[in-house]
């Protein structure tokens, strides 16, 4: 066999071995997603979203009080968990690309962001909902943030690391401070990156239960407070699946369902976001 | 030769890169409003020596330069400096063409509103006299507000020649302004410069050896890290006075 046709099997080999490999790994998804929806599907309806959760063996009832909480709890832990990340993303990328503390912050965010989330749900359990004595929705909403952060720190710095030193230099080069040119310039030429990171950080929370099975529990009925319990639909779908009840068990698949949709929702418009910008 | 009007000046001007002694011994005078090249080699140091004129070095903590660096006689590299306002007195355009990610006329203005507080019509004003001043109104005069990265290289290259301008710096700096540019584009900023040096000082590293005899008054002939010639470009070019020199520009060697 001459060295065009064995390079030529080769080829052919690895091509069959990594496409088996994409088929295994899509065959599982697809038949996740197929699930989701063939038993979400059934579970939805208008009342889902005007009714709160009702008492197991109830014909009617919804996840109203649920959907609302995760999002309440979801977008505070967002705003609280954003800034921080992306001044500590901006910090290692272009203050502390050399020193020892930037080497320390990133080795901690590191562990910050492959720490269980349960246990971040116990920490934020003996460092708040102990001390004040009782679960409460603002726990919940620390300890989501508290997941954001990593994942914030991570892609912004990442993201600025991309950003071509001759650009930076440009901006020095007019006369500008370094502030000015991380404000306007090198923040700026990686938004699109920052924002996907942001928007991967939303979808992980938006499906984290553990966290808050010790913060914020449940709570069967409305609430806005954020000093008691609150309802979220990780945790509603956890006690819900897990119960002998019919109409329970269904509104658990109903709220899978939501989450994956929203969580597919999130990556597809990252995915626009970040070819958008590629485009310009 | 001798330079009576000069506006930069190196004495005994020595530059390192950590221990590296990357410029050696440099002495020499730039002339107001004409164009200075540098060539030599790769690696020679001329763009080290250009970056220095901005102190652009100030940014990475292990370089550091030693002797005097005279701008209308005073020494930039003088602790009590002021590098944001050399720099807006001496404009730097690099390599690749570097747009900032925003409109093309936000990336004219980004440099003036570091140093000038300036009415809208003011501005509106100083940006269309920059961009005609690059040769690049007519062809960005209805798209003002589109991106600076939607040009094509040659005309994102003029864009950070007119960000340069719209400052009014006094020198201009142009490190390899047209090695990533075709011929067209290159000829059309090398006109440019040619312009420019009615109200300019123009400083050039380039690697093409035509370019230099074509646009500058004098050029510096650098091998590693020295000065090995110096003088006007068509005599240097013409009758160069050390062999070195003439091996570079005949081809022989480099």
């Amino acid at each position: 066999m001459n060295l065009l046709a064995r390079r030529k099997l080769t080829n052919q080999v690895a091509l069959t071995l990594s496409l088996s490999a994409m088929a295994f790994g899509l065959f599982w998804l697809a038949w996740i997603l197929w699930t989701v929806l063939d038993l979400g599907l059934s579970g939805l309806s208008a009342s889902l979203f005007t009714e709160m959760t009702p008492p197991p063996g109830a014909d009617t009832g919804g996840l109203a009080n649920a959907i609302v909480g995760s999002l309440i709890m979801v977008v505070l832990a967002t705003l609280l968990g954003t800034p921080v990340g992306i001044l500590a993303g901006v910090y290692l990328a272009e203050y502390g690309r050399h020193h020892r503390l930037g080497a320390v912050t990133r080795f901690i965010n590191d562990l910050l962001l492959s720490a269980p989330s349960i246990v971040i749900g116990l920490f934020v359990y003996a460092v708040v909902v102990a001390q004040t004595g009782k679960f409460s929705a603002w726990s919940g909403v620390i300890a989501l943030a508290l997941i954001v952060l990593p994942v914030v720190v991570r892609t912004t710095e990442n993201m600025l690391q991309l950003i071509p030193n001759t650009l930076r230099e440009a901006a020095f080069a007019l006369g500008a401070p370094k502030s000015v040119v991380i404000s306007k310039v090198t923040l700026r030429a990686a938004r699109a990156g920052v924002l996907t990171g942001v928007l991967l950080a939303v979808a992980r929370i938006a499906g984290e239960t553990a966290p808050l099975l010790f913060t914020a529990l449940s709570n069967q009925f409305w609430s806005l407070n954020l000093n008691e319990p609150m309802a979220n639909l990780p945790v509603t779908i956890f006690k819900f699946a897990m119960s002998p009840f019919t109409n329970w068990q269904e509104l658990a698949w109903a709220g899978v369902f939501l989450i994956t949709m929203g969580v597919l929702l999130l990556n597809i418009v990252a995915r626009v976001f970040l070819r958008a910008e590629k485009i310009n | 030769m001798e330079i009576t009007d000069a506006q930069i000046e190196f004495k005994d001007f020595n530059f390192y890169y950590g221990k590296f002694h990357a410029l050696k011994h440099i002495n020499f005078k730039m002339a107001r409003h004409k164009c200075t090249a540098f060539i030599g080699p790769s690696g020679c140091g001329k763009s080290t020596l250009l970056r220095t004129i901005n102190r652009m070095y100030d940014l990475y903590p292990e370089q550091r330069a030693e002797g005097q660096l005279l701008f209308d006689g005073r020494n930039l590299l003088a602790s009590e400096i002021d590098v944001s306002v050399l720099r807006a007195k001496i404009g730097m355009v690099f390599q690749k063409p570097t747009p900032f990610p925003m409109s093309i006329y936000d990336n004219i203005a980004f440099g003036v509103k570091l140093h000038e507080r300036l009415s809208s019509s003011d501005m509106d004003e100083r940006v269309e006299w920059a961009l005609r001043k690059a040769a690049l109104w007519d062809e960005v005069k209805d798209k003002l507000k589109q991106s600076g990265m939607s040009l094509s290289g040659g005309q994102q290259q003029r864009l950070c020649i007119a960000r340069g301008i719209a400052v009014k710096p006094e020198v201009i700096l142009l490190d390899e302004p047209t090695s990533a540019l075709d011929p067209i584009s290159t000829a059309r900023i090398e006109e440019l410069i040619d312009e420019l040096k009615a109200e300019f000082t123009i400083v050039i590293v380039t690697h093409n050896m035509q370019q230099a005899a074509r646009i500058s008054d004098y050029t510096a002939y650098m091998y590693l890290g020295e000065m090995v010639e110096f003088g006007v470009t068509d005599e240097l070019f013409v009758k160069p006075k050390k062999k070195e020199t003439e091996d570079y520009i005949t081809g022989r060697f480099g």
